[in-house]
Formats: C-alpha cells, structure tokens, sequence
C-alpha cells in the first residue's frame, strides 16, 4: 500500500501493527513479542488463574530469571527465601502457561534484555513489550520496545494486544564520531544531561546519524537501553547491515529464503526521506568526552573534566531543591570535579552495559593492571551465554588476575535485590542505567559511567578518565 | 468518584519509583501488603523506626487521599507496585505538573487518579496548603474537576477511556477480550507473517 505521507520508523512499525481503532478509545496495538521475568509477572499469572484464561500465543511469550538471582556460583542455593519463592513462581508459571523459560540453572539464562537479542528473538519491525522499563534496549533492531506494568503484562498474556495511545515522535540525531575512550554509555548520558530525566515524556526517539549508523548493535543497545532514563517510551534505531550481519543465524531468526524476505521487509523500515518529527534535537559527537553522574538521577551528569553546577544557579526553586538534596545525599559540593574522587566499588553490567563487547571494553583498560587495594570490583555479564564466551577469549583471566570478581549473569548490582549491593556510605562507578537514591543499596551513591571510565576508575581506586590511561599502552 | 480530602505535600521534583518502593520490596509474589513500604527509605530510620521528620509520619498526613507532588512524578522503573503502594496506604489522586508515561498509565489502571496542573495552579496549591495544613481539596472525576478551598475551580484532562474504565468500572481485559474476532482477523491477515518465534 502506497502511503503519501512520508513517515518515521516509529509510525511505520506503530501503524502496522493497530488491530482496530474506536473512536475515544485507545488502539489495540498488536504485540510480537512479550518477554517475562519473575519480578513483574506474578500478579498477572495469578489474574490469568482468576479469569480461568491461557496464555494466548505462548509460542510470543519468552521467560527468564534476572533480578532477584544471585550472581554466586550457580552450586550454591538461593538462600533469600523470599527470592527463591519468587523465582520458583516463575518456573511454575513457564511450566503451567506452556512458555519458554531460561531458568536459573539454564545455559541460555540471563538478562531479559540480553538475551532477546543474543538468541535472536528480537527482530526489526516487531513491536516488543516487557514489565520492565529498560525494554528500550530492544530498539536498536527497529522494534517498537517499550516497559509495561503488571496489569498490561496480564493483557498482554490473556490478548496479545494493548490499548495504547500513540506517542510523539523525537528524532535524536547525533553527527560526527566518538573519539577514543568516548564511548556508546557518553552519548545517550550527553542526551540525558541535555533534555533532562523528563525531556522525552510522551515521545519515542528515533536516533539518527553518522555516529549511530557507526555503532555495533551492541553499542546501539546500550544507546537505546537509556532511553526511559530520559522520560522517553522507547528508542529506535532503523535497521541496517550492521542490524543483519547481527542477527544473520542467531537461533530465532528466519532461515533460508525465509531470511531473504524478512531482511526484504526489514528494508522498507527506515524514515522515509522528509519524515516529519515533533521534537528534534541534534548533538555533535566530536564533541562528546567521557560522562560521569554526580547526582541522584541520571540527567544529573556531566563530562568527566567538568564541575559540579552550583545550585545558586538555578532559578527554579523545586529544580534547585532537588540538585541540593542529590548533593546532600552524595555528600558532594557544587563546583567540586568528580575526577579523582574516592570510589570503593565499581560494578561493571547490567542490561546496559553487560555485553561482550563491554566487557572487552573494560578488559582492555585492566589488562596487566590491578584494581587499587581496598576497592571491590564486580564484572557481571548480561547472560551465561557471554559468560562463555568472555571465558574462551580469556577475559575472565584479566579480570581475576586484576583482583576484580567475576560472576554469573544476571541484574546483579544494578538493583539491589538480589544479594550484590553498596553498603551505606559508599561510592559506586557503575555502568548500570540508575543513579537514584537507594538503587545500588540504601544509602549507596553511585556516578553512572561507560565500561571504560569504570575499568580506569577501579585501577586507581578514584573517578578517573580513561584518557589518562590510554598513552602509555 | 470524588474525593474531599486533605494533601500530603511531597513537593519534590523526580521522585523515582524507586522511592516510592525500593526494589528489595519487590520479591513479593502478591499485590497486597505494599502500604507499609510506601515511601520506605525516607519514612524509616536505619533502626526501622518512623523518621518523625517525613512527611506521611506528620499528624497532618493521616486519612489524607491526595498527594500534592513535583514535576515528573514516579519516573524511573515500571514497577506497577508504586501505584499499589500509594492506594494501600489511601491515596487516591496524585497532583503534579507531569507524570512518567509509565507511572500514569500504571495508576489509571488502579484507579489512582493522575492530575496534571499548570505551573501556576500548582504553585497556588503549594501556597495555600503551606499555609494551611487542615486545606482541603475536592476532586471530581466525572466533571473533571479540581475545587479549591476559596473555590476556584480549576478542570483537568483525563483520557476518555480512562475515565470510564475508572467511573464504571470496566474491566480492560474484558473490553479487549470481546474485540478477539478483530484480533485473529488482524493475525490471519498479516503481511509477511506473524514473525512467531519457533525453537528451532
């Protein structure tokens, strides 16, 4: 069908998949693929049970556990008791439901938004949903991905739709290329920093450009993975050959001629030529250096070689308000730099940053070096799949013999509820998405940055740019 | 549904879900008992005992249905335990000059009414209830109406849809299931197939 009006990928993926449309009522949005873990799912599993209703399309649901597992050696029980119930009510669900699950002792478990796209589930052009915020991830294939709550993960199950209304469009584009020790984390933390946790309210971000078209797939996850943390229901990135050499043989992908007509259809995805957007904003990435978070949210952020802003600069009395209650709770003075600031743990993962090539990333910073005396390192991958795979190529070694803890997959640090957790007082440089107070460990501070920045700031045990550490390699 | 209430004043902007319940709070398989978490790393002390100097530990904040909050409320995780957390503890409206997309529709859908305000009727509400904290506010869902104490009344939007669901109490599930005959239309139709996910 010829459509006259030139659209943007997140039209073309929302307007192929609206079932019907009633006046004054939302559309029913057709929902390809539904991932499920233990954390949000349930209280929608026992509605199922309440409504005596199936799964509808089982075959589109696909179930892990992430969050309250712990990252300890996979011999060793669950032995919060609470979480192990939780996580045991998952297998049960998977079970009786008929839903694929990568359980806790499976080669394949891990991080739901790891492990969609490493088994190939996540294809351009589908829409996906998940009771979690950070399904973002999932749009750096072309899909519409976006976080639910418990209620529409029962929808969902029960009808394989949503009653949804459209979002804005917001086009991100971002010109030039990385300079070395900048990485994929900088730029969607620049963004953050620049339109604030609330910027993207009510829009989904197509991210445009030189320095987008440049990432890998695993780079662009990581870009789109933040898009929540700037208010925004979903980022996409339209799909290219960086897209099919990824998923080109991954276990769920179409095969043979099958292939060749879904990258066919995958082609028709990108903006059409004079797509028109709500919002625009572009950011030049010559530009960019390494980020670093110093508040309590993660539009609270700034280069690496920048200072604290003074909230006396602020004419807004709650927006000032909140900056001192975020530098009161870091224990923080405006002006400060964070460069060379003490740190104590460094958590290295998360659905952002837990991928192979973060990994490798953070490797490459620590090889032959040693974590600084009395700093806990945690490097965490995104599923025991990268696990393996970090293992064949030795990572796991350069980690150990730096004195950081290598671990099994899952959310680990990010979240705090699982066992992996700051104690009061202490500071973190993580690559997870979440700077909030109390999301590490109550009382925990944490400044989010890149694998890069963490890996260096481990090594000399302080905030440190990874800059510094790249001349003499 | 209508509300005549006092306000609880967390005037604070982008407070997190997170805040509103920590994730340690969410190995729970049920929906129930989550009032008590509401808020818990700023309503307890270390010793699990009430930090007097928050706000839902002040006299004032007892019975009160409506909470007066900053820009960009409940942003963050999708947890649906932070509307379950504020209903529990009896809230059943939250103003603010914005919500998260997320947090707003998690609310709709347990009846947890969120009311956008201009910047200017917020700082009024902010002014009379600093400066009164018996004021109470009345709220009606059905003229989507927000009444002050010197009677001013001020509209909101509310989603259509929403608001009926909300005022008859229909149940999304069951207005969704009575649609399956365009559903397995949509499905039998698609181009290019269904994109089903086969184990291979």
């Amino acid at each position: 069908m010829q459509q006259s009006k030139p659209r943007t990928i997140i039209e073309k993926v929302w307007d192929s998949h609206v079932v019907a449309e009633q006046p004054g009522a939302p559309t029913l949005l057709y929902i390809d693929f539904h991932l499920v873990h233990e954390v949000t799912s349930p209280q929608a599993f026992a509605g199922l049970r309440d409504r005596g209703l199936k799964v509808r399309r089982p075959q589109n649901t696909f179930a892990t556990v992430d969050h309250s597992t712990p990252t300890t050696p996979k011999n060793l029980p669950i032995v919060d008791q609470i979480a192990a119930t939780q996580v045991a009510q998952m297998a049960t669900n998977a079970e009786e439901f008929g839903i694929p699950f990568f359980g806790f002792h499976n080669e394949n478990n891990g991080i739901c938004h790891v492990i969609g796209p490493e088994q190939g589930l996540t294809q351009p052009g589908m829409t996906v949903v998940c009771g979690d915020s950070h399904t973002a991830t999932h749009g750096a294939f072309g899909a519409l991905a976006f976080g639910i709550g418990t209620s529409e993960v029962e929808m969902v199950l029960a009808t394989q739709v949503l009653l949804q209304r459209k979002s804005k469009t917001y086009q991100v584009h971002v010109d030039g290329s990385l300079k070395p020790g900048v990485a994929a984390k900088d730029i969607i933390l620049a963004l953050i920093s620049r339109i604030g946790i609330g910027g993207g309210t009510g829009c989904v971000f197509e991210f445009t450009g030189s320095a987008i078209r440049s990432l890998s797939m695993e780079e662009r996850m990581t870009v789109c993975n933040m898009a929540i943390e700037a208010g925004a229901r979903a980022g996409m990135i339209a799909p290219d050959d960086t897209t099919y050499q990824y998923l080109a043989g991954r276990r769920f992908v179409p095969k043979g001629a099958d292939w060749d007509a879904a990258v066919a259809r995958w082609k028709q995805l990108p903006s059409d030529e004079g797509a028109v957007y709500d919002h625009s904003i572009t950011i030049n990435a010559d530009e960019l250096e390494p980020m670093i978070t110093f508040g309590t949210n993660p539009g609270q952020g700034m280069a690496i070689s920048g200072n604290i802003p003074d909230p006396a600069s602020i004419s807004d009395k709650l927006e000032r308000d909140s900056l001192v209650k975020a530098l009161k709770y870091m224990d923080l003075q405006p002006g400060q730099k964070l460069a060379g600031h003490p740190v104590n743990v460094v958590f290295v993962g998360s659905c952002t940053n837990s991928r192979i090539s973060d990994l490798r990333a953070a490797a490459s910073v620590m090889k032959g070096r040693k974590v600084k005396d009395g700093v806990r390192m945690l490097v965490v991958p995104g599923s025991q799949q990268i696990k393996r795979q970090a293992q064949a190529e030795g990572l796991d070694k350069i980690f150990t013999d730096s004195g950081a803890e290598w671990r099994e997959a899952g959310c680990s640090m990010c979240i705090a509820m699982n066992g992996d957790q700051l104690a009061p007082g202490q500071y973190s440089v993580s690559t997870s998405n979440r700077n909030f107070e109390g999301r590490q460990g109550k009382g925990g501070r944490t400044f989010l940055a890149s694998p890069m920045t963490a890996a260096a700031s481990a090594i000399n045990g302080v905030v440190t740019d990874v800059r510094t550490l790249m001349g003499g390699k | 549904m209508k509300i005549d209430s006092r306000v609880v004043l967390l005037p604070m902007d982008n407070v997190d879900t997170d805040q509103i319940i920590p994730a340690r709070f969410l190995k729970t398989i049920s929906k129930i008992g989550l009032g008590d978490q509401l808020f818990n790393d700023w309503r307890y002390l270390a010793d699990g005992s009430p930090n007097l100097d928050f706000v839902l530990n002040k006299a004032e904040s007892k019975g009160a249905e409506i909470l007066l909050a900053g820009d960009n409320f409940g942003c963050g995780s999708s947890r649906e335990h932070a509307p379950w957390a504020l209903t529990q503890f009896g809230f059943k409206a939250v103003i603010s000059t914005s919500f998260a997309d997320i947090f707003k529709q998690n609310s709709l859908k347990n009846s947890l009414l969120p009311i956008v305000v201009s910047r200017d009727v917020h700082a009024k509400l902010l002014e009379l209830r600093s400066a009164d904290q018996a004021m109470k506010l009345q709220i009606d869902l059905a003229s989507q109406m927000l009444i002050m104490p010197d009677g001013e009344s001020v509209s909101f939007d509310v989603d259509a849809f929403s608001k009926t669901c909300m005022l008859e109490g229909v149940d999304e599930v069951g207005y969704i299931l009575k649609q399956m005959p365009a559903i397995e239309k949509f499905e039998a139709g698609r181009l290019g197939g269904l994109n089903t996910l086969v184990w291979q």
